[in-house]
């Protein structure tokens, strides 16, 4: 039941609009940052300002809303977001990643492939990819504008020459749409192919950095890389220690103080999946 | 003065999600609910379009009547505009659609402040009529709108090739309405 003491979906009509608006522009210029009147919610930054005022713009009664954190529903941020959108608007929540049209997300996509009715939202702490080589917004602007994405190259040149390979194993900066350099959130680089010819709307919301961008359905996303060292997404080389697969991103869990150690599955939903068919196997 | 949506938040919502899924998906038609008694001249899916995205903040053209002129003022607040040129929200419902080359396309470093050009034509179908591609569009879609500029085609052209700037276009033929981002190739079907 929805709360009668606040509006539906939380936020007031007039900052939905200035919202919407924002969106739709976000989707017709694929991966630029377009700057929006962030509202205080009632969380704190780094708790998903951003994607929750996306979701709270979009959100519709016949929704079905999934949060995840770091691909796991039952985490503090995931369940407090779900519950306050049942809470103010009603909507159904689901842990299943096929039952949601709306999945919000801090820094994971979904192991299951996305179809076309589905909507990503993601919780973005800083949008500009070129934040720690540039500080100056005004002059990030400005590169962006001028497609000149040359300090980025450098960085990954840099960390190549130093490591051999890329140095970001998370937020690696991608292309989008062979126009803007675009932050992909911090997902793991292993996430970062599922965001190109997605058939899911992705949305990404930065509610301290007051940015909102997206990438339509079907859109170019190709990570930075340079032809002789291609892109790699890099995952532990184990088998999840819960359901044994060993296509599926991986969380290391210490277990002990002498160096013991799992890996599990970071997509919750995913797993239990799995272990329902293994069990149903067997 | 004929009102406005029934339940102003969720029809809102739904006229949102039918214009996001448009702009998502380039030339996919889509359908809106409407207000119950529209002013002369304003079709449902043109009328939602705006009651959605219009409001103080938002300068507004348009060439409808004088009714469908006082029922915006009225319901959204937007400042109505005299010239094309300086809105950010254009509602075209004459046989005449505005120069897209004249309206606002945005800066370098500001392409969102490109117009949005919501015009209501005669008819939307797909599976003929222009070929779009690029994002949003897995191979192609196919879109065929009657009543557009014969020269659309090619002012197209122009607005594409100044991405990231550029107009965004709503088209609205009913209820149902369909949308060309600026980020979209169109060429003419065979």
């Amino acid at each position: 039941m929805t709360d009668p003491g606040y509006n539906f979906a939380y936020l007031d009509e007039a900052t939905k609009r200035m919202i919407r608006r924002a969106l739709l522009k976000a989707i017709a210029i694929p991966g630029h940052q377009i700057p929006f009147g962030a509202r205080e919610m009632p969380l704190p930054y780094g708790w998903g300002t951003g994607g929750i005022q996306v979701t709270a713009s979009i959100l519709g009664p016949d929704d079905t809303l999934k949060v995840i954190d770091q691909g796991a529903d039952d985490t503090t941020n995931a369940v407090s977001i779900r519950r306050f959108f049942h809470r103010v608007a009603g909507v159904q929540v689901t842990t299943r990643t096929a039952e949601a049209t709306i999945i919000q997300t801090r820094h994971r996509i979904p192991e299951r492939p996305l179809t076309e009715g589905q909507v990503m939202v993601f919780q973005v702490p800083m949008p500009e990819p070129l934040f720690k080589l540039e500080p100056r917004l005004a002059e990030t602007r400005r590169l962006h504008a001028l497609g000149d994405y040359s300090l980025a190259q450098v960085k990954l040149y840099e960390d190549i020459a130093r490591q051999g390979e890329g140095g970001s194993a998370y937020s690696h900066p991608v292309m989008v749409n062979h126009r803007y350099l675009m932050s992909p959130s911090p997902i793991p680089g292993f996430d970062n192919p599922k965001l190109h010819m997605s058939p899911a709307l992705m949305l990404f919301g930065a509610g301290r950095e007051k940015k909102i961008y997206a990438v339509p359905p079907y859109t170019s996303v190709v990570s930075l890389d340079f032809d002789d060292h291609p892109f790699r997404p890099v995952r532990a080389p184990h088998a999840c220690a819960a359901c044994g697969s060993t296509t599926s991103y991986l969380d290391e869990i210490v277990t002990d103080d002498r160096g013991g150690r799992m890996f599990v599955c970071s997509d919750t939903d995913h797993c239990a999946e799995n272990q329902m068919a293994r069990k149903a196997a067997e | 003065m004929k009102p406005a949506f029934t339940d102003p938040v969720l029809d809102a919502q739904a006229g949102f999600r039918a214009l996001m899924e448009a702009m998502a998906r380039p030339g996919c038609v889509q359908q809106v609910i409407s207000p119950p008694d529209l002013p002369e001249g304003l079709e449902p899916a043109a009328a939602a379009a705006i009651l959605t995205l219009a409001d103080a903040e938002t300068p507004l053209w348009t060439d409808a009547g004088e009714e469908a002129r006082g029922w915006i003022a009225f319901h959204t607040g937007a400042p109505l505009v005299a010239e094309p040129a300086s809105a950010m929200l254009l509602l075209n419902t004459g046989a005449t659609m505005p120069e897209l080359a004249t309206l606002q396309a945005g800066e370098d470093e500001t392409p969102q402040d490109g117009a949005t050009l919501i015009r209501q034509v005669a008819g939307l179908s797909e599976g003929s009529g222009w070929r779009l591609t690029g994002p949003g569009i897995a191979h192609e879609h196919r879109l065929c709108a009657t009543g557009m500029p014969a020269d659309f085609p090619a002012q197209w052209r122009a607005n594409a090739a100044r991405f990231p700037c550029g107009v965004d276009v709503v088209l609205c033929a009913g209820a149902a309405l369909a949308a060309l981002p600026r980020s979209v190739a169109l060429r003419e079907g065979g």
